[in-house]
């Protein structure tokens, strides 16, 4: 009895290691990422953008993706963050790492404040409050214009030297890097968060919740602690917004931003945290490229893309992602491993 | 005072006839449609091309509204929506999303991005006293209507064969199947009839609420609002709820402008909070 007993332990935390270990495809990812500051040096504002929506979407990856919260106002923390890093820039330092973590902070105790709301209900009234609450925050924003400069946005914010030695630059160079690093550090971060039992634990939640709880996973503790994770990443990626281009429009709040950091996951495929990063990858290319052709009506392809995701299927669509090199292998040697598929 | 509760009467009966399509969609059929304020506002649109390019009566483009918009959402609940009537939440999330994105782009195509105004007839302009009580003779129809409307549709759902063979449908669908009620051409029906109304509250919107292509986004919250606090179990519910909220935003921007939608937004999390299943809902969720 025993013996199995010590044998299942020692295979499950075979499993978690396998999760564990770096694949040649995330490898390579990250090597290129860094390549594009010299390959790519007239593309470095465009390379930020889409650093920025990888973070954004990478935390909405570990409330959907993982805990299984439909999000329709994420949107809410990203725009938080923009604007603490905007007002702590305007009235007080300029120092971006120091704007990033105050930011992270805050939004993060937000997050945990209304990670409650999310805890009742169901689905349908959970899409409401996180609606309804990033739509309070576009008010505030909008109302409160002698915080936060109301529909004309905050202006004067005047960035200092990275840590006071790396000086914003006006191709976006140091901005490229810093986000970038930011990025990866946080990803690194979600990856060991992820892959640890508490990780595992989620999916289960996700998966079925009341099995969990029989046996003997509380939910509760464990959607708030992802939520205001989440949150904090959320407002740290709007931080970086700010940061990089010196200025917070009530946009960051809108809803557009919630629908397509939603396109975005869906794109790159949710549960696994790359799929914020390659879905990024490719929205905002595919954006770029839409408005080129259409400046004003490029929100129509995007809905078209969107209703073709769905009709196609969100699984077929991210199913690419067994291609890479390795994934497939490392499922077949597992047969234990909990399948990925949400 | 009283002219701002009938203001807000008007403005709540108005916001019922828009909603009440969505809390059969969402509530009955459990079927997340954020897309519902894209029908409307095709409604609002078909008026205006009809008064504007070809000249014809307001009383009309009510009834042409109507119909155009159930057609087009009979159309689309047979060939889309219907494929993910068992899909996740989040599937009819983004396909909605999709369809609402779609809608705003091609209506800034077609009709162009500025304020659509319509030129109510002679006789629903302006306004008269009772009692001191300033009325908007528009305002008055719209509440005629919706009234009327209103009535209609709680007996519809209650008295007729009709209302209770889709009340057995959405309580169980395969029961309801067995015993020969055809599940799926019922919600098709029901679908198109609740995009019918959201064209005609577009139609009688178009004056009161402004019409421009962001319009399923800016009154998507307050159809939410209404489904969400109303709950989903009745007409009344829904009713009450529109009521309540068309009276709150009237008298909350007349009286506090400066806060704005801030009231309405905190009222729903606060009620969301206490009762998640909506002031008059059943408490077994769906």
């Amino acid at each position: 009895m025993s013996e199995t007993l010590a044998h299942t332990a020692q295979s499950a935390s075979e499993i978690l290691r396998r999760r564990e270990r770096w694949q040649i495809w995330e490898v390579a990812l990250w090597i290129i990422a860094f390549a594009a500051i010299f390959v790519l040096p007239s593309h470095m504002l465009i390379l930020t953008e889409i650093a920025i929506l990888a973070l954004f979407a990478l935390s909405l990856d570990l409330i959907l993706g993982y805990a299984g919260i439909v999000s329709l106002g994420h949107t809410a923390f990203f725009g938080l963050g923009a604007y603490v890093a905007g007002i702590l820039a305007r009235d007080y330092t300029g120092e971006p790492v120091t704007g990033l973590l105050v930011a992270g902070l805050v939004t993060g105790a937000f997050g945990f404040l209304s990670s409650f709301l999310v805890l009742r209900g169901s689905d349908l009234t959970r899409l409401m409050t996180t609606f309804g609450v990033a739509m309070l925050l576009a008010e505030v924003a909008n109302q409160a214009a002698w915080l936060t400069g109301g529909a004309d946005g905050l202006s004067g914010v005047m960035m200092t030297p990275i840590l006071g030695l790396f000086e914003f630059d006006l191709w976006g160079r140091t901005g490229y890097i810093y986000v970038l690093l930011v990025l990866m550090i946080l990803a690194f971060i979600a990856r060991r968060i992820v892959n640890s039992p508490y990780g595992l634990s989620l999916k289960a939640i996700k998966r079925n919740s009341r099995r969990a709880s029989m046996l003997g996973i509380s939910p509760t503790r464990r959607i708030v602690v992802i939520y205001s994770i989440a949150a904090a990443y959320a407002g740290m990626a709007g931080a970086l917004l700010t940061q990089t281009t010196s200025f917070v429009s009530p946009d960051v709040l809108a809803f557009h931003r919630s629908a397509d950091v939603l396109l975005v996951l869906v794109i790159g495929g949710t549960g696994y945290l790359y799929g914020g990063i390659f879905g990024a990858i490719v929205f905002t290319l595919l954006r770029d490229w839409l408005s080129v052709i259409t400046p004003q009506y490029w929100m129509f392809w995007i809905g078209l893309i969107l209703i073709a995701i769905v009709m196609i299927g969100r699984e077929r669509v991210a199913g690419w992602r067994n291609l890479l090199p390795g994934q497939r292998k490392s499922r077949k040697a597992a047969p234990l491993a909990v399948e990925d598929a949400p | 005072m009283l002219t701002i509760l009938f203001d807000g009467i008007a403005y709540g009966m108005l916001l019922f006839i828009l909603a009440c399509g969505l809390s059969i969609t969402l509530g009955l059929m459990n079927f997340v449609n954020l897309a519902h304020g894209a029908f409307a506002m095709a409604g609002g649109y078909v008026t205006v091309i009809m008064m504007n390019r070809y000249g014809l009566s307001f009383y009309w483009c009510l009834p042409a509204s109507f119909f155009i918009c159930a057609l087009i959402g009979g159309v689309l609940e047979r060939t889309l929506y219907r494929r993910l009537y068992g899909a996740s939440h989040l599937d009819q999330v983004l396909f909605s999303i999709g369809l609402v994105f779609m809608s705003i782009a091609a209506v800034d195509y077609f009709m162009g991005g500025q304020q659509q105004l319509i030129n109510l007839p002679a006789e629903l302009k302006g306004r008269f006293d009772v009692l001191g009580v300033g009325i908007g003779r528009y305002r008055l129809f719209i509440i005629a209507i919706c009234a009327v409307l209103a009535i209609i549709l709680q007996l519809a759902l209650t008295k007729t064969r009709f209302g209770s063979q889709l009340r057995a449908a959405v309580d169980d669908g395969r029961v309801a199947r067995g015993l020969g009620v055809k599940v799926s051409a019922i919600f098709a029906l029901t679908f198109a009839l609740g995009s019918g109304l959201a064209g005609l509250g577009g139609a009688l919107g178009a004056d009161m609420l402004g019409l421009d292509p962001s319009f399923p986004l800016k009154f998507l919250i307050y159809f939410m609002i209404v489904v969400t606090v109303g709950g989903t179990s009745s007409i009344t519910g829904p009713f009450i709820a529109a009521l309540l909220l068309g009276i709150a935003d009237v008298g909350g921007k007349y009286y506090v402008p400066q806060l704005g939608a801030f009231i309405i937004y905190a009222v729903m999390i606060a009620v969301l909070i206490l009762k998640p299943h909506g002031l008059f809902g059943r408490e077994s969720g769906r």
